[in-house]
């Protein structure tokens, strides 16, 4: 009865799964995937887990005194020197001063930025007179650090809120400047010689059709452009401020306040999240349409 | 309506050092008020170059594009075009899409939306409305362009290739669909195609071009459309004898220019 080949068991399929069945990919996919999707899968399981090792390991480094904690304080002495801030403030100001005040530099700049930035780059991308008086200026300032312009940012304007907001809006308005720019080429052909055979005017060609087309690449653009802002923050701090973020960080990292450092970055990171997060749901409610069209 | 383009040449300038090259060559064409005039030819005949010359696109090299008694100076509403693709604007739901015409020429809201109501109707769109043109299917986009052009009530309708991208069961949907709304709306229409099939069946007059320069070469009346518009079924049109011949007989001069290439 039991050698009835029939009977016995099929030997086990060996199931292949994770990274290297992928890398692999000897099978056809199951139902629902699509076959040689380059980077399909879900991340978010591998990131958490990727962050609490992280967490783990700097905890265990601390806790067993591989580093000093002046280089690396322990995580729950950043939560401790997070409290301490948030009920007695740093310098004298509350934590919510420093960060009401970096936001509104980097979001004053980010505003201004945007309004002048994306009308000159549309204009760049229409106008071959605009391109050829602007694109030399921005090209050549874009690249350079904003660190190494600030002296000059000081010298003319002094060490007050210009320059500071002054150094922001540099580094945002290049990028976004630059996004408007080449947006103006997302609209198709098609859809711009319909509208003139429809008896649009080039203004209402413009309005209608090549800046609603343009509109994902500018909020790519200002997605971008505010993450430099970010960036770029401490570096604009840096100039004989008594209050903000960037501030706090580098008045931190004089007394050797390691923790207040971290701290100090993990707020700006927070926060830059915060606008992107933003940014990104803007996207999707302004332009449901980006990518499928 | 009446549309006559004389003697008109297009030379496009040769780019770092190659020589000019001659898109359309001394072409004569006439369309009258209700035809339907289809262009057919070879990849490179200059078929999109004339339609871009009707449509006001590009002015010719020599000769003359007259509408009406007067020369064209680019593009109007007059002669609205429809594309193969991408010509439809994704921020617009199917409703705006198809009043857009109207809107540039600056008609209020509800005079818009009543006007194109009708062509919604008439080109099957109704409970599409309000849905974003972007999820609907190839087939129902092309109708929205069609409905799109026809909203802005033009003398000739330049038709580029609109059927082009679709498959083969929704784009003879699609001919039966165009040839009603064109029977008896007194409308010319101009359509450049590849298919052959689909130039018999749809145009009243059949204009062949041969590319090198480009130029018409020979010209047929039809009249298959007529019998389908009576009551004939599409299949039947198409699988009828003198429609297989006269199919086969330009697919052959269409095959020798390509081979001559």
């Amino acid at each position: 009865m039991s050698d009835n080949p029939a009977a016995r068991p099929a030997a086990p399929v060996v199931e292949r799964r994770g990274l290297l069945a992928r890398l692999a990919r000897a099978r056809p996919t199951q139902p629902g995937e699509i076959y040689g999707v380059p980077g399909a899968g879900e991340t978010r399981m591998l990131s958490i887990a990727t962050i609490a090792v992280l967490i783990f390991i700097w905890w265990l480094s601390t806790t067993l005194g591989w580093v000093k904690p002046l280089f690396v304080p322990a995580p729950q002495a950043i939560v401790q020197d997070f409290v301490t801030i948030l009920r007695r403030g740093y310098t004298g100001e509350p934590l919510w001063l420093h960060v009401g005040i970096s936001t509104a530099r980097v979001f004053g700049a980010f505003m201004l930025a945007c309004l002048i930035g994306i009308p000159l780059g549309l204009a760049m991308g229409i106008s071959p007179v605009m391109r050829g008086i602007f694109d030399p200026p921005i090209e050549f300032y874009r690249p350079i650090p904003p660190l190494a312009y600030l002296p000059l940012m000081i010298i003319w304007f002094g060490i007050g809120e210009t320059s500071k907001v002054l150094l922001i809006f540099l580094s945002v308005f290049a990028p976004v400047a630059l996004g408007a720019r080449s947006g103006v080429r997302s609209a198709a052909i098609e859809q711009i010689h319909a509208a003139y055979s429809f008896g649009a005017t080039r203004w209402q060609v413009l309005m209608r059709v090549i800046l609603p087309s343009a509109m994902p690449e500018i909020l790519t653009a200002m997605r971008i452009g505010i993450g430099f802002g970010w960036t770029t923050l401490v570096a604009a701090e840096m100039v004989a401020a008594t209050s903000g973020l960037g501030y706090m960080v580098l008045s931190a990292s004089q007394f050797l306040q390691t923790g207040i450092v971290i701290m100090g970055i993990i707020v700006i990171a927070a926060i830059a999240y915060m606008f992107d997060l933003i940014m990104r749901m803007l996207e999707r409610r302004l332009v449901p349409w980006k990518g499928r069209m | 309506m009446s549309l006559q383009v004389i003697d008109a040449s297009v030379v496009y300038p040769g780019q770092r050092g190659r020589s000019s090259t001659e898109a359309l060559h001394a072409v004569n064409l006439t369309v009258e008020a209700g035809e339907f005039v289809v262009v057919l030819g070879a990849s490179g005949c200059g078929k999109s170059t004339l339609l871009n010359l009707i449509a006001g696109f590009v002015a010719p090299t020599a000769g003359r594009i007259v509408l009406d008694g007067q020369n064209i100076q680019g593009p109007g509403a007059d002669r609205s075009v429809v594309f193969q693709k991408h010509a439809l604007l994704p921020w617009l739901n199917v409703r705006d899409n198809v009043a857009f015409g109207l809107s540039l020429q600056g008609r209020g809201k509800a005079e818009r939306y009543k006007i194109s109501e009708h062509f919604i109707e008439i080109l099957g769109l109704r409970g599409f409305e309000d849905a974003p043109v972007y999820t609907l299917s190839g087939g129902m986009q092309q109708r929205v362009g069609i409905a799109r052009a026809l909203t802005c009530d033009p003398k000739l309708l330049l038709l580029d290739e609109p059927l082009g991208a679709l498959d083969a069961l929704t784009r003879e949907r699609a001919q039966e669909l165009i040839l009603r709304v064109w029977d008896g709306s007194g409308k010319s229409v101009l359509l450049i195609t590849h298919s052959v099939e689909e130039a018999l069946f749809m145009g009243t007059k059949l204009i062949v071009m041969s590319p090198r320069p480009g130029r018409i070469t020979h010209t047929f009346e039809l009249s298959f459309s007529r019998r389908f518009l009576a009551g004939q079924t599409a299949r039947s049109v198409k699988a009828s004898a003198d429609f297989i011949a006269l199919r086969e007989q330009v697919l052959q001069i269409i095959f020798a220019d390509e081979e001559a290439a």
